[in-house]
Parts: structure tokens; sequence; C-alpha cells
């Protein structure tokens, strides 16, 4: 049997060892009312070259961003991913080791989220951050936990602007403690501020803002630090760590907690997971905050060396007191942000970014120049705009595709009132070229 | 020790300014200055501190930090609830198909037929194999596989009109499950392991009562037991309308043996990373599929992936009684194609096959460790089973200082102390895809350690010997927590 080293000799061979007649035998516990008595009603075993033509086949069922033009985005984007991170993360003793719990013989998965941990805190420009969460939503939930759990208080100011698959996931976690979001309206595609100051009270553990936000546009995250924490609560910022190489870091801006998707740091699509939960904090926080951490000691001849570390937070040790139930997180993704983050390094990360502004602003443009079409909002944006189309997005979307563009996702299924909007986002990977043909496509589609 | 050439550098350390690694297209569009494009106050004042390095650098330095790794590729890992089994290349190969890599999540539904269908077809896979009546694949890992098997019992109790406070957990569950349960809102309630170390009936009879919404149990348990009173517990548990859920971490030795919803479990989370070989990856990603029967369906986490009659795959929003979203997206949708590659690679037979080689060579382990070490539980163990240092802590030889020597002889180790409830507890989960030789070289080195630690304990207080870095001072990183580098000042 493919993957079993025993050879049937050698299964007989321990049998005899052990003192069992058969594997039967060990298996005792287990009732006969328990046991399946017909084998499992599943396809027959495959042999490799029938499975990888029946899996190929799967997969040329789907769009893949090498053949199309790719302007999707809203939570995951077509960045380039340089050809190292695949041939790094492949090495079997990155891949197959598990949470490093004997550091000794795991100096190599510790030392890389060491690497992480910095990275994510300068990009963030918080003074720590976690091994991982499992993707931004995630993140952002356990961040709302944990400001509950800092201020005792129940309520949160969410913006509008943040992505509404991230309030799903947000509001699955508020379920057991009972905590609730008081929504924030937007005022021309940025955070209403009056309305936050509003909404902000005594009872007000945190206040959540995008930046920038689902939208594209750019949130004055000083404005509403000041605001949060004129009532005591803390600002919890999602914000995506590729843009943040260009970008004023959220913690220069008065962030006390700082969660993304780190998934454009050289993580792939692959249908939306994994993903990278990216989670920062100020120092003070850093016993209440979820998840692993990574730390630096020396061993007992003094040399240099790292271990999980404050695990008195975590579940293996707490148990229901812990502040939060995760284990397993996401250390390969975090490892292939890391081998990124080194390949981009100081100044590559803000060329990205670069690259990418100057590119969605010539595609915005380009497509708002087209006969019916405008931006929806007037905000400054960074990598992602929205449109108002004059025919039904989903429509002008199915259309695109016969030119082999994905041209963006229509809004309609997120929020019944966006229904002429279309969400599109560049990155530094689409072509003058690819934007220009989009723009012709969405003439003709509209026309 | 002086034959230790350590490698020891840090990204930062190799960092020359002006060195750099990234290939970035020209720009192609008009040129404009960014700060024209955005308002000033968005742009970064100063560049981020990181590396700059070339990538020979960074192909070297993370090739040699891999080296300072042991893993199942180079190494046996009998990390007890871990499942460290082989991880076939084949997956990873599949995985990576472009259709699959390169998939955007929210591509029109008539764009990712083939990603959804294998995530149909994987859903019922894993249904058939445990016998539910559906799954979700959402959940990220087993953690998260939980908190959506809890919410949905949740919620099934409060669509009853019933407002349940409690969740019975025995002492021997992991640590994720009492953290889940309160992270759900409830309160967690620990019950006793009886003297052979299945659920003590009489303790779970007496704390069985209205005010409990779930018994969350591990099936085998984390002694390597399967609970033999199975049938009793789920009935006992749904006179009082007690949900009973199955941590499926050990399902690796269950494939085509039994099934968690033929026993009675309402639910039971898979860990694709354990039983279905997607790798661990350092921790994770996992992913951690929930099944469920049928009366907890409306409860189900959205989207649900569906199949229409003419053949056609959707994403199933309208669900109002859902528990809602768990993650952004569908799923860990890569390891659910490294998990589906294997299901379709092993067939039925193959899958039962696991199991029983898993059993086979755990028992042949407590075969040959019985003599030198003590038992946790009597008779013959499933997939795991647990061994205490007691005798040898009597020695001075703790669980701790066995797992490091065991290093130096070139294993990594088994999990220790855990089950909370063993002394001195070594958990070892060979898996079913190490052969005879491995698990007798592994044995005899138990064994060794079990003289040495008669005749020459020192030997073990040292160790490792052989490893980059000796043994850590974790009270120091604890105290002073350095959590990120910094640049030494000048």
């Amino acid at each position: 049997m493919r993957y079993i080293s025993n050879t049937p000799a050698q299964q007989k061979e321990m049998l005899a060892r052990i003192g069992a007649a058969s594997v039967e035998a060990l298996l005792a516990n287990v009732p006969a009312k328990a046991r399946l008595s017909r084998p499992l009603g599943l396809p027959a075993a495959m042999a490799e070259g029938d499975l990888v033509r029946h899996l190929r086949g799967l997969a040329a069922r789907n769009a893949n961003a090498d053949d199309f033009a790719c302007f999707l985005g809203a939570g995951s984007y077509d960045h380039a991913i340089p050809s190292p991170i695949n041939h790094l993360i492949s090495r079997g003793e990155f891949f197959t080791a598990y949470t490093p719990y004997q550091p000794e013989a795991s100096q190599g998965t510790l030392r890389t989220i060491f690497e992480y941990q910095t990275m994510m805190a300068e990009l963030t420009g918080m003074d720590v951050a976690n091994a991982s969460i499992y993707d931004g939503a995630s993140s952002l939930a356990e961040a709302v936990l944990m400001a509950h759990s800092v201020t005792g208080r129940a309520e949160t100011a969410w913006s509008r602007g943040v992505n509404p698959l991230y309030q799903q996931v947000v509001e699955t976690y508020c379920e057991g403690p009972d905590l609730r979001l008081k929504m924030v309206r937007l005022g021309d595609g940025v955070t209403d501020l009056d309305a936050l100051g509003k909404a902000v009270t005594e009872r007000t553990a945190a206040v959540v803002v995008q930046y920038p936000n689902f939208f594209g546009c750019l949130e004055d995250l000083r404005a509403a630090a000041d605001i949060a924490h004129a009532k005591g609560a803390l600002l919890v910022v999602a914000a995506d760590p590729v843009n943040l190489g260009f970008l004023t870091p959220p913690g220069a801006l008065g962030a006390d907690i700082v969660v993304g998707e780190g998934q454009g740091l050289g993580v792939p699509m692959s249908f939306g997971g994994p993903n990278l939960g990216v989670f920062a904090a100020r120092a003070e926080l850093v016993r209440r905050m979820p998840g692993r951490l990574v730390g630096a000691t020396v061993d007992k001849d003094g040399q240099r060396g790292f271990v999980l570390t404050l695990q008195t937070r975590e579940q293996h040790i707490r148990r229901e007191k812990a502040t939060s139930n995760i284990c397993t997180n996401v250390a390969l993704c975090a490892l292939m942000a890391t081998i990124y983050v080194s390949i981009l390094g100081k100044h590559g990360l803000r060329k990205v970014g670069e690259l990418t502004v100057a590119k969605a602003h010539y595609a915005a443009e380009r497509f708002a120049a087209v006969p019916g079409v405008r931006l929806r909002f007037a905000a400054p944006f960074f990598k992602e705009f929205a449109l108002t189309l004059p025919k039904a997005p989903d429509r002008v979307v199915k259309r695109l595709l016969k030119d082999r563009i994905l041209a963006g996702v229509p809004l309609r299924s997120f929020d019944r009132a966006e229904k002429s909007t279309l969400l599109v986002a560049v990155t530094e990977r689409r072509t003058k070229a690819e934007i220009d043909a989009t723009a012709a496509a969405l003439a003709a589609a509209v026309a | 020790m002086e034959a230790r050439a350590p490698y020891d550098k840090l990204i930062f350390e190799l960092s020359a300014p002006g060195r750099f690694a990234y290939s970035l297209p020209a720009l192609d569009v008009p040129s404009a200055e960014p700060a024209s494009l955005v308002p000033a106050q968005y742009v970064r004042a100063t560049a981020p501190e990181l590396p700059e390095v070339s990538e020979v650098d960074v192909i070297r330095h993370y090739s040699r930090l891999s080296l300072m790794n042991y893993g199942v590729d180079t190494h046996f890992y009998p990390l007890g609830s871990c499942t460290m089994k082989y991880n076939p290349k084949i997956n990873e190969d599949m995985a990576r198909l472009p259709g699959f890599l390169r998939l955007h999540p929210l591509a029109p539904a008539a764009m990712s037929q083939g990603a959804l269908e294998l995530m149909w077809e994987l859903a019922r896979d894993l249904a058939e194999i445990s016998g539910m009546d559906h799954v979700s694949l959402q959940p990220a890992a087993g953690a998260q596989g939980e908190f959506a098997g809890v919410l949905m019992i949740r919620a099934y109790h409060l669509s009853r009109g019933e407002r349940r406070h409690k969740v019975l957990i025995p002492d021997s569950a992991h640590g994720t499950n009492p953290a889940t349960t309160a992270l759900a809102g409830f309160s967690v309630v620990q019950l006793k392991s009886d003297e052979t170390g299945e659920v003590d009936l009489a303790d779970l009879e007496r704390n069985l009562d209205e005010d409990v919404a779930a018994f969350m149990i591990t099936q085998p348990n984390t002694l390597g037991l399967f609970e033999s009173k199975i049938h009793q517990i789920t009935e006992m548990c749904h006179a009082k309308g007690v949900q009973v859920y199955m941590d499926g971490a050990n399902f690796n030795a269950i494939l085509g043996i039994t099934r968690p919803g033929d026993l009675g479990f309402d639910v039971c989370h898979f860990n694709l990373h354990k039983t279905f070989t997607t790798p661990h990856g350092g921790g994770g990603p996992g992913a951690g599929p929930v099944g469920i029967k049928a009366h907890l369906a409306p409860f189900l986490p959205t989207p649900v992936v569906v199949k229409d009659d003419e053949g056609d795959y959707a994403l199933d929003w309208s669900r109002p009684q859902s528990i809602g979203k768990l993650q952004a997206f569908w799923g860990n949708f890569g390891m659910l194609v490294r998990a589906y590659t294997y299901i379709r690679t092993m067939g039925p037979d193959g899958l039962r096959s696991v199991s029983e080689n898993a059993v086979l060579n755990a028992n042949y382990i407590l075969k040959r460790l019985e003599g030198d070490y003590d038992r946790a539980t009597a008779g013959p163990c499933m997939h795991e089973c647990v061994v205490s240092a007691r005798r040898q802590k009597k020695l001075g030889v703790s669980a701790t200082d066995i797992a490091k020597r065991l290093l130096d002889l070139g294993f990594y180790a088994p999990t220790t102390y855990f089950p909370l409830i063993v002394d001195e507890a070594l958990m070892i989960e060979p898996t079913e895809t190490e052969s005879k030789e491995t698990l007798d070289a592994f044995c005899d080195a138990m064994v060794q350690i079990a003289r040495e630690a008669e005749t020459d304990p020192h030997r073990i207080h040292e160790a490792p010997v052989t490893t980059p870095v000796r043994r850590l001072d974790q009270t120091l990183a604890a105290r002073q927590p350095v959590l990120k580098w910094r640049a030494p000042s000048p």
C-alpha cells in the first residue's frame, strides 16, 4: 500500500512480538457494534498518472491569474511572488516540521518567526507582532476580543469601511462574549468622523477602521485615534502590510493594535486560503496577545537561541483562561512573507507601492473616462477604487471574461445599496497594455 | 562542543546598504509623483528598517536555517497527538497547479467550477469517512473547527429556546477544547477519567443536566484508548438533550474501522494536517473541517458549496440561521487540494490500511518499551501510546531530559507532559508511514536512555549536545521578553 512502509512479513513479525494474532485483536476496545461492516464508500485508489490527469482537469476549469488580467481584490490580491519563496518553503526541514515545542531541534523555524515578528512590527509601526493568526479577518476578530479583555468594555465602534467579510467573521467571534458592533457610516468613501465621535463612548472597547478601507480609500487614522483615546478606547486598524512600505504605518498614527491580511507578501491567492493573519500591538499589551510569540534567549553555553515564550497566555497551558483558543496558525505562510520581505527589502516594498499607486491611478483615470462610468468616491485611494457603472456590474464582469479580464468585484452581494458598484484592484503586476485593453472592453460593455 | 560551528545570523545581520534581491517592472504608465496621487500625510516618512540583501544571501540564509530543524522528511517525529506522518510530494504538485494556486476567491462562480467541485467532493468524502451528514470545509485549523462546532451546538439549543451554559470536557482533553468552549461563551466543567483512562461514567452521570450544552470528547482519547462505552455515553447525553462533540485529532486511528456518526456523535472536526497528510509547515497552515448531523445543518458556516440539478456548483449564502463566517473566504483551499489528492490516492482500502498500520506501529512501540517505562494504561492502544518516565524520575531523569537526549540520538521527541493526568508523560505517535526498522531504532534509543538513567544520568542532563544550540533559558525569555531584532547601537 502506498505510503505504508511495513511489508506483510514485518507486520506478522510485529504482531508476533506484541503477542496478538491480528490487528483485529489490537482493536479489542472498539466494540463490535461500533464497527463499520463495509468498506468506505469512496472511489477506488487512483494511480498517480490518472490522479494528475483528473486534478489537471479540475484546475483547468478555473480562471487562473496567469491567463487573465486580474483586477480582483477585496482582501486577496495578485501581487508578484518572487521565485525563491517556493523553493525555500518547499524544503522538507521547514515544510514537514511542526510547532517548535523542542526548540533545540527547531531553531530554523524559531529564527524565521523571530525575523517575521520583527518585520511585521516594523511595517505596521508597532512594538511587537505575534507569529500569525489564520487570516486578516480572524486576526481582526482576535483584536476585538483582546480590546474587550484589555478594557473590560463590550462595544466596538465599527467603520462601514471595513471589509464586510471581516465584519461577518468578527460577529461570529463576538457571539460567545456577547459583544456588540456599533456601525459607523461613511461620508464619501471614508469613515464619517462626526458619526464616529458620537458612536464612541465610555462603553467602547475599540474603534475599528481599515486602512486603506474596503473601498480603497485612505482613512484619517490620526483623527480616529484621537476619538478613540479620548474615551479610553483602543484604536484597532486593519491594514495590508504589503502597502506599508509606502504608506505611513498605522503605529505612527496612533493605532493600539494593527492586524491585517498578509497574503500580498508572497502568499499565493489559492482561492482564498491559506492566508496570513498579521497581528501587532503596543508593547504594554503583549501579555494579552493571542497566539504564539518567539523570543530570544541564550543556551546553557551562553549562545544566542530562540524559544516560544510567554506561553502562559496560551491554551495548552492556560486552557479555558487562555487569551485565545488558537494552536496551529499559519507558520509556513509567515515564512513566505519573511522571505518576501527579505527579497523586497528596505527599498523594494516602497517601489511596489509606487508602482501600485501609479498604475491604480492610471487605471482609475482610464476607466472613469469611459462614458457612463465614474469613480464612486472622491476620497484619496491607494490601490483599489470603486466605480459606478451604468449597467449591472455582474453582467459587465461576465462580458469582460470573454476578453480574459477579471474586471473587478461587484459589490451588490456585499451591500445592496452598492448595486451599481464595481470594486477594482490594481497591483504592480498589471501592465499599461492590460489597463488600456480593459478600458476599451469596459467601454464596449457599457455602450 | 567545539565541533559545533553554529550558524548564528538573522537576515537583518546580513544587510548591506545598496544590496537588493528584487526584480520589479519599469513604470509603464505615465509617471507621477506619488505625493501628487495621495496626500503627503499618508506617505511613509522614512523607509522601514528592513534588510538589504542579495538573492544568494536569501537562499543561503534560509537554507542554512532550515538545516537547524528536524522535520518528517529528515527525522522520525513521534510527536503524540500531532500525527506527523509523511507528506506526499504529489499533493504539493497538485496544490500548485496554476488553476488552483492562482485562482482568486472572488472569481465568478462560472470561472471557479473546478475548485468548487473539488470542495464539494472532499466534503462528501469526509462525510462518508465520518458518518456525518454535512461537512463545512471553512475552519482554518482544528481549534477553529471546534469553535464552529460548539457555536453550531449553541445555535441549535437557542433555536429550541434553550439557553444552556456548560460544556463537559474530560481531564485528558487537549487544551484547545476548554479554550474554544470559553471563547464560545460557555463555562467548562472538567470530568474525571476512570482508572482505566476512559470517561468516568459515574462522574458524567453526576454532571449531566439540562444546563449542559455539550460533552466534548476525543475519540480515541489522548491516552490512545478507544472509549469503549461510547454508545452508552452518547445515549446518556442525548437523553438530557446534550450534544456530543468529537475532537477528531486522533482520526488516524479509526479510518474505515468506525465512524463518529455511527457512534452517536453530533459533531466532529478533522485535522487535515494530521490524518490527511497536509504538511505541518512549522506550525500551520492546517485545515479543520467540521462534520455535523442533519439537525445542525441550518447553522453551518456560510457560504456552503452546493451543486444544482445541472451539475453546476455555487456558494450558497442564503442561510439565515448560520453561525456566520470563520475566515474571510471559503477555507484553506490549498490544504483541501492536498487532502483530496491523498484520499483519492489511498482509496477506501488504503485508508483502512492506514489506521490498521498506525495501530500496529503504536502497539509495537508500546510492547518494546513496556519493560523500561511505565505504561499509562493496560491493554492494547490505538494509534498512539502514552508511557510515563516515573521510574526514571526517581533517578533524577525527567520526561524533558529524555526528550532532549532523543534529539542527540537522531529523533524528534514525543509530546511530553501531556495528557496532564499522567505524570512525566511521553506520548508517542509513530504513524503508519514509519517502518519497523525506524521503530526499532527509536525503541533502541529509548531503551538506551532508560539504561543511561541508571548508569550515566549526567549524560542525559547535558543533552542535547549535537543540536545547533543546547538547552535554552526559557525563564530568561519570559522574564525579559525580546520579541524582535534591534540594530546594535553604534
